[in-house]
């Protein structure tokens, strides 16, 4: 895949600092307590992921790449976060405050998993040229951070959403450390996490008409005898 | 085109349950469908045995000598599962007076799984094979919670947290393969396709490959239930429908063993049989035990039956990690007869809990003596499980067991312990759950419903006794392929 020059001078520092955002995103989500922001910060790292994806399909000249990227902002940015959103105010629990762990340790535990996601990639960029080097790092740094934030909530919706941002994560790694995955491939993902998300908007009011809540603390019945 | 046929039969299936899946009609479409699915996968078959391996779709589709096997099961589990779906379902449906609707969501989602997975069987993109897996998640996550109980809610939304994020790392492997697979074979959709990688798989980048390869067990071993990533598959398989826990158990299982087994041919080209091999044994050995042991304290049925599925994958595993011939070629005949047998005994242990009306192993009793027929059934395809001859599990693991004896003769001892414990977890529960009289009170099945079981545990003594020669040589191709 060839980039011109011109693109290399102000195209990668470009994609470099997006990279960052989505790193920065994925912190702030880590640290955030109300629900609403979150999804929030979730529909901003659509955003990112859009303009990620649009900016290589600029660089590259795919043009396939340009439909991925309305894909996504249209579904990450826009539709996904609005039905969220929806679910959240049909729910009722909307001004919802949850309670987190200690949030200074667990941004610590996010920066050890940063350092730790970038000496797994270390060995992978060092035999990638320039253009994508430290993408896969910030890529799985943010996956885990993501996975970090699934273990640590209780509410169904913050689960949730520690769920969309490692596919976001993934669909980074996909776009700037490959430079596109296939379309085929690209579109099953999409259609998967479409449907995924749908099933767990029905899943969603089944819990919600048994427990009473949408605290999964209630969800603890089975138990190893 | 006859991949094609196979697909179409099974995916024209998923609209017309979902529109008239429903009462009488719904089930006889079920097993309608499926059994026109089984003859195309037979044509197929039939297509392998002339040709032999072939792609189709500009090389999208392809099936060869490993895949057909495993297409071949799914064709007849899925068909005994629809036969036997269609009395099962009928008691569940007045016991949890479940609407028309829910039954029509069972009825087009059960379609949806099945075809999934021959879908993931039958792509030749490792990209594709991954959305099928996906597929396949989403599409049992609403039949496990499907009797709306608190207790199937919790599982199925542990179910589904827990492969989807085992999933997302799949997909991280699966990126970083396309990431190596760039450098040799170029950019464009052709890069992910498993002939073209395995063509070129000794240029594969090894540093990246190893890193893919990890992210790639881990993530479809979440699936196959690989410990200590286990923690969603028993309460899964206990809480959904029977039917659900045999094909999960009996088509999942493998299919997800199936993905890591295409991936491992991959990395072997890359980084020599050594790497993959070795973490495919300790993850097997360390399911068998921590599988093992947990049976040991289970009190309800199909957890305990879960539990031994684990057992067995992690037996099947670690078989394909000592990567000799003679073991993957026991791996895959342990693949195969686990799915026939264990798909058998969730349909009668599934009869079994309808009659008594619990899950508790306490409360299941004298079987033998108020239906012979399910007693027979239940006692015959646990024996088998058990590695009884003449199962073919009894010929697979006394083959996984000779070639570890050969390769890694320290091994052997551990692999003994686990199938000795798995042993005493199961047999004396067995002995209870049969024998003796009946209890009081217990409602009679129509024993139509478990007639596939006595077909499969015929096809699992063939298997132990006397393998078809096309088997062989299927299974030998395999596991040389395996081998690399």
């Amino acid at each position: 895949m060839m980039i011109t020059t011109q693109g290399l001078a102000w195209g990668i520092p470009l994609l470099r600092l997006l990279a960052a955002l989505l790193l920065l995103l994925a912190f702030a989500m880590l640290a955030q307590r109300r629900l609403l922001t979150l999804i929030h910060l979730l529909a901003w790292q659509g955003v990112v992921l859009a303009a990620g994806t649009a900016l290589v399909a600029l660089l590259t000249g795919q043009t396939e790449l340009w439909l991925s990227a309305a894909l996504t902002l249209s579904l990450k940015a826009i539709l996904i976060p609005t039905a969220l959103h929806r679910l959240l105010r049909r729910l009722q629990v909307r001004g919802d405050v949850e309670t987190v762990l200690n949030i200074p340790l667990t941004l610590l535990a996010g920066i050890a998993l940063v350092i730790f996601a970038f000496s797994l990639a270390a060995p992978i960029t060092a035999l990638t040229s320039a253009v994508t080097r430290g993408m896969v790092g910030i890529a799985l740094a943010a996956v885990l951070l993501a996975f970090l934030m699934m273990i640590t909530r209780h509410q169904a919706i913050s689960q949730v959403v520690g769920f969309l941002a490692i596919d976001n994560g993934l669909f980074f790694a996909a776009t700037s450390a490959t430079l596109g995955m296939p379309m085929i491939v690209e579109l099953g993902v999409a259609l998967d996490a479409l449907i995924g998300f749908v099933i767990l908007g029905v899943f969603f009011f089944q819990i919600r008409e048994t427990f009473d809540s949408m605290d999964l603390q209630h969800l603890e019945q089975i138990r190893e005898e | 085109m006859p991949i094609l046929l196979v697909l179409i039969c099974a995916a024209t299936g998923i609209p017309l349950l979902a529109l008239w899946g429903d009462g009488r009609r719904g089930a006889a479409l079920f097993i309608g469908i499926n059994t026109l699915t089984l003859l195309a996968i037979l044509a197929l078959s039939a297509r392998v045995l002339r040709d032999g391996a072939f792609t189709a779709g500009s090389g999208q589709f392809m099936v060869d000598d490993l895949s057909i096997l495993l297409i071949l099961v799914d064709g007849v589990v899925g068909f005994s599962t629809a036969w036997f779906s269609r009395s099962y379902m009928r008691q569940e449906i007045v016991h949890w007076s479940l609407s028309r609707r829910r039954v029509r969501l069972y009825h087009a989602m059960f379609q949806t799984f099945l075809t999934t997975m021959l879908l993931a069987l039958l792509t030749n993109n490792m990209g594709i094979l991954w959305v099928a897996m996906e597929g396949a998640t989403l599409s049992t996550v609403l039949l496990v919670s499907l009797f709306r109980t608190a207790e199937g809610l919790e599982a199925a939304w542990k179910y589904f947290i827990l492969c989807g994020v085992g999933l997302a790392m799949a997909l991280f492997g699966t990126i970083l393969l396309y990431f190596a697979a760039q450098k040799v074979l170029g950019h464009g959709a052709d890069a992910l396709l498993w002939t073209h990688l395995e063509a070129v798989r000794r240029q594969l980048q090894p540093q990246v490959m190893a890193i893919a390869f990890i992210f790639i067990l881990v993530g479809y071993g979440t699936k196959i239930g690989l410990s200590p990533l286990n923690n969603w598959l028993p309460d899964a398989h206990a809480s959904g429908p029977s039917s659900v826990s045999a094909v999960l158990s009996g088509l999942l299982l493998n299919v997800a063993l199936y993905a890591v087994l295409r991936a491992k041919v991959l990395v072997d080209g890359a980084l020599g049989p050594d790497f993959a091999g070795r973490l495919l044994m300790s993850f097997g050995l360390l399911s068998l035990l921590v599988a093992a042991f947990s049976m040991l304290r289970q009190r309800d049925v199909k957890r305990l039956f879960a539990y031994s599925s684990i057992e067995h994958m992690g037996l099947a595993t670690f078989a394909f990690g000592i990567g000799a011939p003679l073991a993957s070629f026991a791996g895959l005949l342990h693949m195969i007869s686990h799915s026939l047998t264990k798909s058998s005994v969730f349909f009668s242990v599934g009869q079994a809990v309808q009659s008594v009306g619990s899950r508790e192993i306490q409360r299941i009793r004298g079987l033998l003596a108020f239906s012979p027929v399910l007693g027979w059934a239940l006692m015959l395809a646990v024996l088998f499980i058990l590695g009884m001859p003449p199962s073919g599990l009894f010929l697979s693991e006394f083959l996984i067991i000779t070639s570890t004896l050969q390769d890694q003769p320290w091994l052997t001892p551990v692999l003994l312990l686990g199938l000795g414990v798995a042993f005493a977890g199961i047999f004396p529960r067995l002995q209870g759950m049969v024998f003796g009289p009946a209890p009081e009170g217990i409602a009679h099945q129509p024993v139509a419903g478990i007639i596939p079981v006595f077909i499969q545990l015929t096809l699992v003594i063939v298997l132990g006794v006397f393998i078809p020669w096309t088997l062989v040589q299927w299974m030998q191709h395999a596991a040389l392929l395996l081998h690399g």
